[in-house]
């Protein structure tokens, strides 16, 4: 694969692309990424420029280094700071019930639809930590469907599953994630569904009697069944435009005919090339539904 | 010469875009994207609010939206916004000196994608953010207006851009209009941003 950040080439005149030449940075952090990628097989070409730009000057300015080619050498050379470097590349931000309109919306219109299938597979794409598949676990369990169903939950990065599948979070999120439980719609007490334990609020491991945890890489892996829904919400925000449409063909080739894509609420399927073949169910919500 | 405005506000700022966007003709040449603060959970009323005084067309920014002439993109809620050459993308990474939205990130973008291209514009705010990012816009080579504190609703956040800029232009919040509306036509030859989409 040639190299993929946001700059690719313009079908704009001479003048776009003086205006947009790329300068030396840009050089840099395309040596640095190809080197990566190269070296250790992490592949971060096709991930958006301006955030790994920053990202990458972050840890520049922790270890006190001059330049991204400052940089470049110690990755490199340090096995160690390539772990530090993949820590800060990968966005690791979530919460439970986040956005919770989504979650009202999809017990009012995916729901139905799950129903009528007998058993449901869902794939989480990029869980990260985990909070969402405990949320949308939650969810199943308390409209019925929760035994009936199994969801793959899936990430790059094996160090948030090992989190994931602890459940356990922080305690000084709960009265947030508990205000959001509400407005998600939640039929229980959501205090019923943790304890307070190891520090942390301990997720009722039955949650997650029904969820196969494992590592899976979107930019390099296969499609690995067929789903009836798909949840990627905010990890292709952070992959430039040609490798969001290559992971939604992944993600068409994945899923069974009237399958739901879920995408976060930001997202959209604008000019991929496979928006014709999904209808939105119920904008604003990206909540998509395969049609063809 | 420029490509884009780039412009940040908190406390405040519904009134002052508001006066910033109705000053601008319809045909303004180049695309504005604003972050302003506000809650986590807000919705599209802020867009709604702003496209009510202007003749230009607002929307709240979606990942990968293609940045259009004379077109206003209103950073969502919730989400950090980047500049990239000819569109905008979206983050959910930290918040920034606990703002997500934040300008410091939205205008280090624009000055590394745009460099001498963007314009950068801090209006009225009850905290510091935007002031290193407007630093960075005119390291880059690009230029600052900032609203003259005086007229501002809290004056912390223009104060605190002219501390870090102390060669922005400081007006009054009735002339940055017609003064983004000069910088657009100093050169006689108009020229258009990428809008291609990658």
């Amino acid at each position: 694969m040639a190299l993929q950040v946001a700059e690719a080439p313009s079908a704009g005149g001479d003048s776009d692309k003086q205006e947009f030449k790329p300068d030396l940075e840009r050089i840099e952090i395309e040596l640095l990424l190809e080197g990566i990628f190269r070296h250790y097989g992490f592949d971060f070409r096709a991930y958006a420029y301006a955030s790994i730009r920053r990202r990458l000057w972050k840890r520049i300015e922790e270890e006190g280094l001059g330049s991204i080619s400052a940089l470049q050498e110690r990755v490199l050379h340090e096995p160690e700071m390539m772990e530090k470097l993949l820590l800060d590349l990968s966005i690791n931000v979530t919460a439970m019930f986040r956005d919770p309109g989504f979650y009202v919306t999809f017990r009012e219109q995916v729901v139905p639809l799950l129903r009528t299938y007998p058993f449901i597979r869902l794939w989480h794409a990029g869980c990260s930590t985990g909070e969402e598949v405990y949320s949308m676990a939650i969810l199943l369990r308390e409209e019925g469907l929760y035994d009936r169903s199994r969801i793959y939950a899936t990430d790059i990065n094996e160090v948030v599953l090992q989190r994931a599948k602890a459940g356990i979070f922080p305690l000084d999120r709960m009265q947030e994630y508990t205000d959001n439980y509400i407005r998600a719609g939640g039929k229980e007490s959501f205090s019923e569904y943790y304890t307070a334990k190891y520090g942390g609020a301990l997720f009722d491991q039955s949650l997650t009697k029904n969820v196969v945890f494992s590592q899976h890489n979107l930019v390099t892996d296969r499609s690995f069944s067929e789903f009836n829904v798909i949840l990627c919400r905010n990890v292709l925000i952070y992959f430039d435009k040609t490798l969001q449409s290559k992971v939604h063909g992944l993600f068409y080739d994945s899923l069974v005919m009237f399958g739901v894509l879920v995408l976060g609420s930001k997202e959209t399927l604008r000019f991929m090339s496979h928006e014709d073949c999904y209808e939105q169910i119920a904008p604003p919500e990206k909540i998509f539904r395969k049609v063809k | 010469m420029y490509s884009v405005v780039a412009v940040g506000t908190s406390w405040g700022g519904l009134s002052a875009m508001r006066t910033l966007l109705g000053g601008l003709p319809e045909d303004f040449p180049i695309p504005i994207v604003i972050v302003q603060h506000r809650g986590k959970d807000s919705d599209q009323m802020l867009s709604r609010l702003l496209q009510e005084a202007t003749a230009l067309s607002v929307c709240e920014i979606e990942d990968k939206d293609v940045l259009e002439p004379g077109r206003v993109h209103v950073a969502p809620a919730d989400y950090h916004v980047m500049l990239e050459p000819g569109f905008a993308s979206l983050t959910i990474e930290e918040p920034v000196r606990f703002s997500r939205p934040s300008i410091d990130v939205m205008f280090d973008s624009a000055a590394a994608t745009y460099g001498e291209h963007a314009v950068g514009v801090v209006l009225t705010g009850a905290n510091e953010d935007g002031a290193s990012g407007l630093a960075h816009i005119v390291g880059r080579g690009g230029r600052a207006l900032i609203q003259d504190p005086k007229t501002a609703e809290v004056a912390i956040m223009p104060q605190a851009a002219i501390r870090a800029v102390p060669s922005a232009e400081v007006l009054p919040l009735a002339r940055l209009a017609p003064r983004l509306v000069e910088l657009t036509r100093e050169e006689s030859k108009p020229r258009r941003t990428r809008s291609t989409v990658v």
